[in-house]
């Protein structure tokens, strides 16, 4: 056997078979009735939209198989919706192709580019029309024409303003400073270490000066978990210890990740979870990551209690809060 | 007042007074007089109870948290976790675990409510803890604000019990329950106390009154009627989505081969 391919010749089109409706009356007057009977459906599912919104009780319940108790008035838009929707185009398809003309019609494909008479045409009668227009006399009109044109041209590229402005260090700040109180969130109330009892947790806040009203921006960068362990629980550096109160540890809300809220605190293992991509992070360990996609630990707050007693920030946080980005230094 | 005075010079006013006042000391004195008794009857009962307790502590549930509750290798010791723990932890029949799985699940409760307080009396007789509540003594009803409680339960409660209070996964096989069986009480005593994987939330962050709203909006959410019938567990996207992808897409497909086929 060679490799050439073997020449064949063009099988053609296959032969026309025409339907059965074509020829026997019978078939074509069962297809007919079948058009209208799905025409027929759709209308009766009309009705039973219409119907349904006016007659039926919004609050009846019916108790269907597999659906359980069902609101019956919604049940009954929705199915009479989808059924006159559905029957008249169903009804619209089934005639097209049972009754319809089937004669097989060929397009032929053409090139897409015009006749060059036609081209040299449309050309010529430009230049006569602006001829005509008298552009070249008129220079005020020309002038003007064309800045409004341009100055068109250019509102586009405001557009792109809104691309910016650069957050500059916005990612990198939060609104915690030192002695900044820690609120309860919702409720807005100080909170004193007794507060707390071991195995609590508290989400919280940080107090805003007076005036300044909180934003969505605000709470996704400051919201605080606040959690009390026993303080021998705690595997901790000299330095992250003298972080925590009493037994009282602060941690960033905002997972290191991709920044969802890490709030599902197990008390007896006492790991935070992230419930997005379930990345776990020690509480006892400075929140060490020992399982999951987060590359880093939570930033840990510093706290302590201010004169009155009530738990404040010792100092901003030290790093980032939340995922990475192109500027973060570590 | 009119009609009273109109009857003061009656020849009946006299004695009719007399025997009204007569009643009130009367029964005034009674009243005071059978307080001490009843409350030593109360403090009777409340020792009987304990001992009762006491009773079935060691029956049903000193073989994993020691004779006197101190704790063992399995089980930690309940001095100090107050009525309102076993309250919960048998009230929901958490307790007595049935097996050593990752966490103790809802089931139907082993002990009655009798001996479920008087379990709960026993516990707290051991050392001072978190007081058991009734769901007549929570007045969620009345003091409870669904929006107030709706906001409190999707910042502290939603990520692990899920947003429509349907439960959710922890880590190493534990969950979050669902809260769609909870009665009041167990929802109360859940927060002030923090069964299992559950931490605190005491009474000084969240308030009791918080707390009552937080109840209403599960009740709300418990009681919230689905429309559609079937309410594919209330999870979002990832049930609905299984059946748009599966029933929807085969709607579609079975419509799509009906469009091309030739009519004969």
């Amino acid at each position: 056997m060679s490799n050439e391919l073997q020449k064949f010749t063009d099988p053609g089109l296959p032969a026309h078979v025409h339907r059965k409706a074509d020829s026997d009356p019978k078939a074509a007057k069962a297809a007919e009735k079948q058009v209208a009977i799905l025409f027929l459906l759709s209308a009766i599912g009309t009705v039973m939209l219409i119907g349904s919104y006016i007659f039926v009780k919004s609050n009846k319940f019916i108790y269907l198989p597999i659906l359980g108790d069902t609101n019956l008035q919604q049940l009954l838009l929705g199915v009479g919706m989808a059924m006159s929707l559905f029957f008249i185009g169903m009804g619209a398809v089934h005639w097209a192709k049972t009754l319809m003309s089937d004669t097989e019609v060929i397009a032929q494909r053409h090139e897409m580019r015009s006749e060059p008479e036609d081209r040299t045409d449309f050309v010529e009668t430009v230049k006569e029309q602006a001829a005509l227009a008298n552009l070249g006399r008129r220079t005020l009109i020309k002038r003007s024409l064309g800045l409004s044109l341009g100055l068109i041209g250019l509102s586009p590229l405001i557009l792109l303003r809104d691309l910016g402005p650069l957050p500059k260090n916005q990612l990198a700040t939060t609104d915690w400073a030192k002695g900044t109180r820690l609120l309860t969130d919702p409720g807005d109330r100080p909170i004193k270490p007794s507060d707390l009892e071991v195995g609590s947790v508290a989400q919280v806040l940080p107090a805003l000066p007076t005036g300044t009203e909180r934003t969505l921006e605000n709470i996704g960068k400051d919201a605080v978990l606040l959690i009390r362990l026993r303080p021998e629980d705690f595997q901790l550096s000299p330095e992250r210890l003298s972080w925590t109160h009493e037994g009282i540890i602060a941690f960033s809300k905002i997972c290191s990740h991709m920044g969802c809220a890490v709030a599902l605190y197990e008390q007896q293992t006492k790991h935070l979870l992230c419930p997005c991509h379930q990345s776990t992070f020690d509480v006892t360990r400075a929140a060490k990551v020992i399982f999951g996609p987060a590359a880093r630990p939570l930033p840990q707050l510093a706290i302590t209690v201010d004169a009155e007693g009530y738990l404040v920030a010792q100092q901003p946080f030290t790093e980032p809060v939340g995922p990475s980005f192109w500027e973060r230094s570590s | 007042m009119k009609r009273l005075s109109r009857y003061r010079r009656h020849k009946f006013a006299g004695p009719a007074v007399l025997l009204a006042a007569l009643f009130t000391i009367g029964t005034t004195f009674s009243i005071a007089t059978a307080l001490p008794s009843q409350q030593r009857m109360e403090v009777s009962a409340q020792t009987t109870m304990v001992e009762e307790g006491k009773q079935i502590f060691a029956r049903g549930c000193s073989s994993c948290h020691g004779l006197n509750a101190e704790g063992g290798a399995i089980a930690p010791s309940l001095i100090g976790v107050g009525a309102a723990s076993v309250d919960f932890q048998v009230g929901t029949g958490r307790m007595p675990m049935a097996d050593m799985s990752q966490q103790a699940m809802r089931k139907k409760p082993v002990y009655n409510e009798q001996e479920t307080a008087a379990l709960a009396a026993y516990v707290a007789s051991l050392a001072p803890g978190p007081a058991s509540v009734t769901n007549a003594s929570l007045t969620w009803e009345r003091d409870g604000n669904v929006a107030q409680g709706g906001e409190l339960f999707r910042t502290n409660c939603a990520m692990c019990h899920n947003f429509a209070a349907q439960g959710g996964a922890l880590s190493n096989g534990k969950y979050a329950p669902t809260l769609m069986d909870a009665q009041p009480k167990q929802i109360y005593e859940a927060m002030i106390t923090g069964p299992q994987s559950m931490p605190k939330f005491s009474n000084n962050t969240i308030t009791p009154a918080e707390k009552l709203s937080i109840i209403k909006w599960i009740k709300a959410a418990q009681n919230e009627p689905s429309l559609g019938g079937a309410s594919l567990g209330r999870v979002g996207p990832v049930t609905e989505g299984l059946l748009v992808w599966t029933l929807g897409l085969g709607l579609l497909i079975g419509v799509a081969v009906w469009l091309a086929a030739k009519a004969r």
